[in-house]
């Protein structure tokens, strides 16, 4: 989510964070940064005076940043909390992490969208476990610049060996941390020495103070150069117009550039980029734009335009770190839901290559992950992605993953490689997955000329291609052969659905997906199948019947306007709709592509669920 | 999507425009009446719905407005209560939502600092700031369970000063009460009261013709005005990059109680 700034462009924002352990004084310092640099309103001030009083010290800067009862009550910080303030020369977000260990998840939340992060360090205390264990995840989250704040000098009369030593013990802990510079700063929040400038209490020190620094750091990490493009949604305001929404990942997009889309691997050429009424001539993240192609091609959310030059890797099998932040530790027998760009799919962890130690470093053998451990994982995902490591890309090498019986975010991933898939490991893949496949039927039901057989022929192949086991039922095909004696009576409607649904049934008892397209007017006919059958997701193909009327391939709606046919379905026949349908496609607005991908997002939650 | 009208609602409405451009903003907006808002913004409102063209659910308690209820008589946190909490649980409800996007800032107060930007509400609306889940990226977990619902705040990090620099540089239309004028206000201690919906004076209490503006818009018992110049979007800017009072410091509801808005934010206030 972007800031007015970023969105307008035009002045210099940080977003940095700031972590310590409890009582290293990090609410303190922000209080003291928001109190001088006059990021705090007067009224806020006078009810922080009031309870500084109540205990009996003058200005408590500590409870400015100081936000729910629960924590108040306890006297700590339980969540990342979001500040702002401004200096003529720049703006900043403070991300406020909680120095408590058990909360090392929202450590990671703040450390996401953060360009350095300040860490403090008790200056009585020394690099701490918490220290170390704040330090390596915002590195993990690919943050390369921090100020290490030695706090409290205050405390220790200011004196400089106390400081040099904290500073070569945490440079040793720091060299394992590639291509990350550090910038250590002594100061005390409480009076306030070298936050914003030095009141000459430590004349060993000539460096800059906190503010100086915060001040003067380069703002942007180097950002990767090549275009990712995650279509976010088909902008279709007419027939004329279909455009591409979505954020620029990272690279920048041109009029005229030759792009490739993924997963079709076509190529083409962008015409237009529009920017609500303007049309610009180019676009870089963290904008939004809609763009137009020169080609016609079918692209649907979750799939990406890309340089054609440089190209992501396209994979179901990715190495990456996991920071662990559920209560429920890793399974490697269950399927999560990985949320990657825009798109959200089927993945399973095959394997644990390690722990880290947040202490030492040192990689440690694991059979699990628990709430807060780091690890190094293999993950098999269920449809390829098209990624970047994320040292080198975060919008392309991030992911997280959901469990999808509690709808928890569990895990926050990095993707650090990918091994880009190749025909005959997708075999061999795809039998491993078959066995482990759990049954489903996938019920399209609506008006004759709706759509259901395509939008089910595109979702059959994409799951093939995932190597799930599919069977098609076609209801004109059953007409012809199973249900060859049965005309169109009511009765014989449902007749014709009860020898579908229990076919359906056997099918699914076995471990297929079974795609049954049928008109299936009746809503008690498709409720019966449902009990029938119990894994069960039910697709309500909703073109309106003027559409279907119009596209008629079958010619049947004319004859049934000239009483050639009787009982036809909304004509002479009423059409129950689903009243709770899993999923609704309209192929009037949407296109295959886009009905395809909604329909298997479904299947994939579904069996992801139930094999879990 | 929430609209309340006032300038975090406008810069919303913007948003939703730029993102589905050149299509029409796919959903509808609601705006929860509790019939003391000032006649200028429901003016406001409805003329921006049938310029922009989107759909307006406009919802009211009535049941509560029939048993009479007023700030006068209940108090504000109940009035709350029922003409805004219920309402828009309700509202939501009926219309079968459970995604609701809202213009809330982090900056305006001090429990919403740690508001996610997708917010997890149970089936009763309301939020449990221990139960929230992580956010890393912009990779947002928007999967609820039937009956669970998500407020979505994109404005989370926006200040009060980028809102207006960005309603300049956008010219976004805001309502007028945003503006200095003279205005017929009731002196109350501190306070700049409005004398619509027929306030009573206290005794004592007189009206002035004062130069003021809101800072932000409720309803007219529940927001006072501050003395200001400010006349248009460029004063306002200047002003705030002098001010030192907090936005919502005259906001009687945020004061009502000690922590005040995270309580309601638990019932399930937006």
């Amino acid at each position: 989510m972007s800031t007015a700034t970023e969105a307008a462009g035009e002045r210099d924002l940080l977003r940095f964070l700031t972590a310590g352990s409890v009582d290293d004084g990090k609410s303190t310092l922000i209080g003291r940064l928001l109190y001088e640099s006059n990021g705090i309103y007067e009224d806020q001030l006078s009810s922080v005076r009031k309870a500084s009083s109540a205990r009996n010290v003058e200005l408590d800067l500590s409870l400015l940043t100081d936000g729910l009862r629960a924590e108040r009550e306890q006297g700590i910080t339980i969540d990342v909390a979001y500040r702002y303030f401004s200096t003529p020369k720049r703006k900043f977000i403070i991300a406020d992490a909680p120095g408590h260990e058990q909360y090392t998840r929202n450590m990671a939340t703040g450390s996401s969208t953060a360009e350095l992060a300040v860490i403090l360090v008790d200056a009585r205390k020394g690099v701490l476990r918490q220290t170390r264990r704040h330090t390596l995840i915002a590195w993990l989250l690919g943050i390369r610049r921090m100020i290490v704040a030695i706090n409290k000098m205050d405390l220790i009369n200011f004196d400089q060996q106390t400081f040099l030593s904290i500073q070569t013990e945490f440079s040793k802990f720091g060299e394992s941390l590639r291509n990350t510079e550090f910038h250590y700063v002594p100061l005390s929040a409480l009076n306030g020495e070298n936050v914003i400038i030095s009141n000459g209490c430590m004349p060993w020190y000539d460096g800059p103070s906190l503010l100086e620094l915060l001040e003067t750091l380069p703002t942007k990490p180097e950002l990767a150069h090549e275009l990712r493009f995650p279509v976010q949604m088909v902008i279709r305001p007419n027939q004329d117009f279909r455009g591409y929404a979505g954020q620029v990942g990272s690279g920048i997009v041109r009029k005229g550039q030759e792009v490739i889309a993924l997963p079709s691997r076509q190529r083409t050429t962008i015409k237009e980029i529009f920017h609500y009424t303007q049309q610009l001539e180019e676009a870089s993240p963290p904008q939004s734009v809609v763009l137009t192609t020169t080609d016609h091609i079918d692209l649907g959310r979750g799939d990406m335009l890309v340089s054609a030059d440089a190209l992501p890797a396209v994979s179901a099998k990715i190495t990456a770190y996991l920071i662990w932040t559920s209560h429920n530790p890793l399974r490697n027998d269950t399927r999560y839901l990985v949320k990657h760009t825009t798109r959200i799919l089927c993945g399973r962890v095959s394997g644990l290559n390690h722990k880290i130690d947040i202490n030492t470093l040192e990689n440690i053998e694991s059979g699990t992950l628990q709430f807060n451990e780091i690890g190094e994982v293999q993950i098999d995902l269920q449809t390829p992605i098209f990624c970047d490591p994320y040292e080198r890309n975060r919008s392309t090498g991030s992911f997280i993953m959901i469990d999808p019986h509690t709808n928890d975010t569990v895990a926050a991933g990095m993707i650090i490689d990918a091994k880009p898939i190749q025909a005959g490991e997708t075999l061999e893949e795809s039998a491993s997955r078959v066995a482990a496949q759990s049954g489903l039927t996938v019920w399209f039901t609506g008006l004759s000329g709706a759509g259901k057989t395509t939008i089910c022929r595109a979702v059959a192949t994409e799951l093939l291609a995932q190597g799930l086991q599919v069977e098609v039922i076609d209801g004109d095909v059953i007409r012809n052969h199973l249900c060859k004696d049965l005309g169109f009576t009511k009765r014989d409607r449902d007749e014709n659905i009860r020898r579908i649904a229990f076919v359906s049934q056997l099918l699914t008892r076995n471990g297929s997906i079974v795609l049954v397209s049928a008109i299936s007017p009746y809503r008690e006919g498709r409720d019966a199948a449902r009990r029938t059958i119990g894994s069960f997701v039910e697709v309500y193909v909703s073109t309106p019947l003027e559409v279907c009327e119009v596209r008629d391939p079958k010619d049947l709606y004319q004859k049934a306007r000239a009483g050639k046919i009787h009982g036809f379905t909304g004509i002479d026949d009423p059409y129950e709709p689903p009243l709770n349908p899993e999923v609704v496609c309209n192929t009037d607005r949407e296109s295959t592509r886009e009905s395809s991908i909604k329909v298997v997002s479904a299947v994939l939650t579904h069996i992801s669920s139930k094999t879990s | 999507m929430l609209y309340s009208i006032g300038k975090d609602s406008s810069v919303m409405l913007r948003l939703a425009q730029k993102a589905f451009h050149p299509g029409p903003i796919p959903f509808p907006l609601i705006h929860i009446d509790t019939g003391f808002k000032f006649r200028e913004m429901i003016e406001f409102r409805d003329r921006t719905c049938r310029e922009l063209g989107v759909r307006l659910i406009a919802h009211t308690n009535q049941e509560a407005k029939r048993e009479g209820a007023t700030p006068f008589k209940l108090g504000t946190s109940k009035c709350c209560g029922l003409l805004k909490t219920k309402a828009l649980l309700d509202v939501l409800a009926e219309n079968g939502i459970d995604a609701a996007i809202g213009g809330a800032r982090r900056d305006e107060e001090k429990s919403r600092a740690k508001e996610r930007v997708f917010s997890l509400r149970d089936p009763l609306g309301q939020w449990d700031p221990k139960n929230q889940r992580p956010e890393f990226w912009n990779l947002f977990n928007g999967r609820v369970e039937v009956g669970q619902s998500v407020r979505v705040f994109p404005l989370s990090n926006w200040t009060e000063l980028d809102v207006w620099e960005y309603i300049d540089r956008e010219k976004i239309p805001v309502v007028p009460l945003y503006f200095a004028k003279e205005r017929e206000m009731l002196i109350r201690g501190e306070q700049l009261i409005s004398m619509e919906h027929g306030i009573k004076p206290l005794a004592g209490e007189k009206t002035e013709m004062v130069m003021c503006r809101m800072r932000s818009l409720g309803c007219t018992y529940c927001t006072g005005a501050i003395r200001s110049t400010a006349s248009t979007v460029r004063d306002i800017i200047e002003e705030l990059k002098f001010f030192r009072r907090s936005e919502r410091e005259n906001r009687v509801i945020d004061h009502d109680q000690e922590g005040s808005m995270e309580l309601k934010k638990r019932e399930g206030y937006f």
